[in-house]
């Protein structure tokens, strides 16, 4: 198991993740945010959202503004209703069943297509050989897209 | 195809895996001609880096030739013989637009698993685990490259490949460290670590017109090298003083610029070599610092120290005193290699960078395993172990 000790950090972040939503410090509706090195008019507004994130627009609200400095343009997304916290609990998330993932990803995707004109897909298929701890790596790495600070 | 594959801590071998096959229409992909094994390699292998999994394909450095393009590729064609800098940037997010690559916001496929870590993900890189990109590496028949009209560059004519393939990753490396720790004439200038990465370093101050470079190792033929083909002064840190010599060679004053090169499984003969090991093994920390903290020690009062070396998580005693009293500024990143690769190629094509001496050993994708053994111990004067599919 020596090679796993990094699962623990990203467990813990995890954990503490929900922990602060159930204690109302990390709310389930916050936005998520990107900031999208395109200006503003090419990003989209309320009724023209870049896609993916189109395909949810009727379950999403959406703040569209320009970065300070040059940076371009900070795209925010959040359900119009709050997740319940039994769809933001670990076993939800570990399973997929966390619907901020779907959105976490769409908006990932949506910045990527807007900047780079693509999303990144990872090598298929990403290793030949299954054993318990490249198992628990692909557990990670399945959610990772869906997961993080955003 | 055969590929090296990580099959755990300390465990590589030669695999059949599927061949790479173009996944969005701005990727190339490449015959490989020759991969170098690196000093990263070596903490990735030990279990030290994050999110391995059993039959990765590992390897970050390498030069080979266009064998299929993707339908939005504009600048490469097949049969093109190119470089690949080892980080994969998009080109246009914000980073890489403002020309720090190794932090493009695009090319890291699971960025859940860096942001737990750090904060905030890196971009992705080849071979170097699920953590940093989750791309396959380069020690294999053929490889995969995404945003090649960023990442891939034409080799020039004179230059040969071995030349070339230094290129990738440990050139870009050094030079990045002397430019953002800002060397300039006047400076004196030390360097932890005569790996490639640290001779490389060391050039690039002299080119930068540091007065005096002085190189710090303990593997006589690596401190030759260095002094050879960098025309860098040198120091056994086994047989003297390293803080007192440097005192010594400069007025009293200590270097301007620290360039630390080393990384998180550096050596040392002193009682905290014990500890930190004793401490990493046990994972209450998971890198151990020694040439970081003497680099913070020895540098002068407001100088600049530039950690090259990599480090993945947490680090014990970290002189954090020495920094705010002394008012250092310590600054550290993984290369921005397309920001250098064009003007680097063109000093290696002017003779104004060596880097053919590096390639100690040629061995063929079957003796993969062997050359990083080697380079590991870094047994017969081995600097590089140049490994070449095609042999
Ligand atoms: N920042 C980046 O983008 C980047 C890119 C490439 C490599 N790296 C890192 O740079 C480091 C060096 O890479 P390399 O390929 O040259 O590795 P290498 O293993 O060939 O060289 C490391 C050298 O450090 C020396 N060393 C060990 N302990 C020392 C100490 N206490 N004081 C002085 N020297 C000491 C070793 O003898 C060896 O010669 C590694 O940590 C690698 O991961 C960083
Ligand atoms: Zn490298
Ligand atoms: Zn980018």
């Amino acid at each position: 198991m020596r090679k796993l000790w990094w699962a623990v950090p990203v467990a813990v972040a995890g954990v503490t993740a929900v922990r602060r939503s159930r204690t109302g410090e990390w709310r389930q509706d916050r936005w998520l945010t990107v900031t999208v090195n395109r200006p503003p008019m090419d990003v989209g507004s309320e009724g023209m959202l870049p896609p993916p994130l189109d395909g949810l627009a009727e379950r999403i609200d959406v703040r569209i503004r320009p970065a300070p400095g040059d940076r371009g343009t900070e795209l925010a997304v959040r359900f119009k209703e709050p997740v319940s916290a039994a769809s933001a609990s670990v076993p939800a998330r570990l399973t997929g069943q966390d619907p901020r993932q779907e959105l976490r990803r769409a908006l990932r995707d949506a910045k990527s297509l807007l900047e780079a004109g693509e999303v990144l897909r990872p090598d298929a298929p990403p290793t030949t050989r299954p054993t318990p701890g490249g198992r628990l790596v692909e557990v990670f790495t399945r959610r990772s897209g869906g997961e993080g600070v955003l | 195809m055969k590929a090296l594959c990580w099959e755990g801590v300390n465990k590589l071998s030669v695999e059949q895996v599927p061949d790479p096959e173009l996944r969005n229409d701005q990727d190339v992909i490449v015959r490989l001609i020759a991969g170098t094994t690196c000093g990263s390699d070596l903490h990735l292998i030990g279990g030290y880096i994050p999110a391995m999994r059993a039959g990765d394909v590992i390897g970050h450095e390498f030069v080979g030739e266009v064998v299929e393009t993707g339908s939005a590729v504009r600048r490469h064609k097949v049969g093109d013989r190119v470089v690949v800098c080892s980080f994969v940037g998009c080109g246009r997010c914000w980073y890489c637009a403002n020309d720090l690559w190794s932090l493009c916001d695009n090319t890291n496929t699971n960025p859940g698993i860096g942001q737990a870590l750090f904060g905030y993900e890196t971009a992705g890189i080849f071979g170097y685990s699920h953590a940093m990109g989750g791309l396959r590496g380069s020690h294999a028949e053929y490889v995969r490259v995404p945003f090649a009209d960023y990442g891939a560059f034409k080799v020039p004519e004179g230059v040969d490949d071995t030349s070339a393939l230094f290129v990738s990753d440990s050139v870009p490396t050094g030079w990045m460290g002397a430019d953002l720790a800002g060397v300039k004439p006047g400076d004196v200038v030390a360097v932890w670590g005569c790996g490639a990465v640290g001779q490389m370093a060391a050039r690039a101050a002299v080119l930068k017109g540091a007065e005096r470079v002085i190189a710090i190792d303990r593997i006589p033929e690596r401190l030759a090298m260095t002094e050879r083909y960098a025309g860098a002064e040198t120091i056994d840190y086994t047989t003297t003083d390293v803080a007192a010599e440097l005192r010594e060679r400069t007025g009293g004053r200590g270097p301007d610029v620290c360039i630390e090169a080393v990384g998180m499984e550096a050596h040392s003969d002193g009682p905290m070599h014990l500890y930190d090991q004793v401490k990493q093994q046990l994972r209450l920390q998971t890198d151990r610092p020694t040439a970081v903290r003497q680099a913070i020690h020895a540098c002068r009062k407001a100088g600049t120290v530039f950690i090259l070396g990599v480090f993945a998580s947490a680090v014990d005693k970290f002189p954090l005193g020495a920094v705010i009293n002394k008012g250092l500024t310590v600054r550290g990143a993984q290369m921005h290699g397309q920001r250098y690769i064009p003007m680097l190629l063109d000093r290696l094509a002017a003779g104004e960078i060596e880097t053919a001496q590096l390639a100690t050993h040629t061995l063929s994708l079957d003796e993969a395993p062997t050359a990083y053994d080697m380079f590991k111990e870094k047994t017969d004067g081995c600097v590089r172990a140049v490994i070449r599919p095609g042999s």
